[in-house]
């Protein structure tokens, strides 16, 4: 599995600082707002992803071998969520990506219950979406 | 209930309407005691009928299906603006495939039905009108009756769901003049998987068996068969009899209570959570005036607030509530939905005020 990069390493010593649940919250939040987000004409019914009661958009834009992908969503904190998913998977290539163990790293960020089946915030739903648009490349 | 669980699973486990052993004896003599308590429960009259479902909406389905022998294309199905996905989409399909016409009726703003244009929508093409009693979003309770009188004169079969409102206000089938009542028992404090369908003798005759299988019929050969009347011809198969009689216990035991003192008290919970969302400016959905109160708070996504009242122990709905046509209607994503029951006290409403004023504090 590809080791983490140095933004991702910063956002694990974050997360990893944070002793309850308010610290994260805000943290997520920063984290909410330095996503730079899908253009609003790219927030099309194509690429909205379905299975989220949370309205998310995603595309994936490939540069020679790294791949890239941007999102925009309504929610603040699903938003700092998938910007925390984004760092880690960020400059890798598409065999990488599938190696890395997404449920690891959110559980190592103190995050693991907004992974949990029973939420319908999306980001299991995001997860999906990314590897379809892996595979088809 | 659970003690009603436990008895029935290690001492009395056996099936029913079958064996002629003691065990299948005694357990359908407990089988059929359900039926007859819980049709008590509801005030229903003894020769009414009750078909044991998986729930409202199998009892909806089970409805949809028995009735639409007697449907032809442009006969109008009439259901509310504020129905659940349960009391639409089975009659928004049978609509599809019948060529029928499903006619939504508007509410007001308040969450009010309109009755007089309610009943001024009736006409002879009318066949069966179906809504709840209480919406699950917006908490405003209604009165049919006159609405219900009106769709009868004119030969409307009339479906109320009780699935909201049953726990809040226990239901009289002496005044509620229905043709079917349908609820649930996990919304009553019962087992899961349960759900009944109350016919009238009058309606039930109406219906024909829609799932067919073992101990419905009287008479069956390899190319033909009798059923038998129901609620037993409605009824294929295994019926879930332990959460059946554990649901008729858990309704006994309710019954034991001061239906009164809960109806107060459940009010005085609502008030107070009703003042709390007014002073701090939260955008309330509708005039709830049951048990329930949708909100939002402004400039804040409703998932993000119920990810943070989540973190803090705070079990509110947030999103769709299994009714997006009224949210689409209402031009909004979603809310948040505190729902009352009478197991929750003053220290709770507290408890989530804080509990969002501490969430505001960090999202807005």
């Amino acid at each position: 599995m590809s080791p983490l990069s140095p933004a991702a390493q910063q956002a694990l010593e974050q997360f990893q600082a944070c002793q309850q649940w308010e610290q994260r919250a805000r943290l997520l939040l920063q984290w909410s707002s330095q996503l730079t987000e899908l253009p609003k004409d790219l927030r099309t019914a194509e690429n909205l992803v379905q299975g989220c009661e949370t309205r998310v958009w995603l595309v994936l834009k490939q540069k020679a071998d790294a791949i890239h992908f941007e999102m925009a969503c309504e929610a603040r904190l699903l938003r700092g969520l998938l910007a925390l998913l984004l760092v880690r998977i960020e400059g890798l290539n598409a065999a990488q990506i599938t190696q890395i163990e997404i449920n690891e790293w959110f559980n190592q960020l103190g995050l693991s219950r907004q992974l949990s089946p029973s939420r319908s915030n999306g980001l299991n739903a995001v997860l999906k979406r990314m590897e379809m648009l892996l595979q088809e490349i | 209930m659970i003690d009603s669980l436990c008895q029935h699973y290690k001492n009395t486990v056996a099936n029913v309407h079958r064996a002629q052993h003691q065990p299948g004896e005694r357990a359908t003599r407990s089988f059929e005691a359900a039926r007859k308590d819980i049709k008590h429960w509801l005030q229903a009259d003894p020769q009414d009928v009750l078909i044991f479902t998986k729930g409202t909406t199998e009892s909806i389905n089970l409805l949809c299906q028995a009735l639409a022998h007697h449907l032809q294309a442009g006969d109008e199905i009439l259901i509310s603006a504020y129905e659940h996905h349960a009391n639409l989409l089975p009659w928004q399909q049978l609509a599809k495939n019948l060529n029928l016409t499903l006619t939504v009726l508007p509410m007001e703003p308040t969450g009010h039905l309109d009755i007089e244009y309610a009943i001024a929508q009736l006409s002879t093409r009318s066949r069966i009108l179906a809504i709840s009693a209480l919406s699950n979003v917006i908490g405003h309770s209604q009165n049919l009756q006159p609405l219900l009188n009106a769709a009868q004169k004119q030969g409307v079969w009339t479906l109320v769901d009780g699935a909201q409102a049953a726990v809040h206000q226990r239901p009289n089938l002496q005044l509620l003049d229905c043709d079917f009542y349908v609820c649930s028992s996990h919304k009553l404090y019962g087992p899961d998987g349960v759900g009944i369908l109350l016919a009238r003798e009058r309606s039930v005759r109406a219906l024909r068996p829609w799932q067919f299988g073992g101990e419905m019929v009287r008479h069956c050969g390899y190319h033909n068969a009798e059923f038998l009347p129901a609620p037993l011809g409605f009824e294929p198969g295994t019926p879930s009899i332990a959460n059946i009689i554990a649901f008729a216990a858990t309704l006994n035991w309710l019954k034991t209570l001061d239906i009164h003192a809960i109806a107060q008290h459940e009010a005085t919970l609502h008030k107070a959570v009703l003042d709390g969302l007014r002073a701090r400016d939260m955008q309330i959905i509708g005039s709830p005036n049951c048990a329930l109160v949708s909100f939002n708070a402004p400039n804040v996504h409703h998932a993000d607030l119920a990810l943070l009242l989540g973190e803090q122990g705070i079990a509110v709905r947030a999103g769709h509530h299994c009714a997006m046509p009224l949210l689409q209607h209402l031009n909004l994503a979603g809310a948040l939905r505190v729902s009352l029951a009478m197991y929750n006290n003053s220290n709770d409403i507290d408890q989530f005020f804080n509990a969002l004023d501490q969430s505001l504090e960090i999202l807005q």
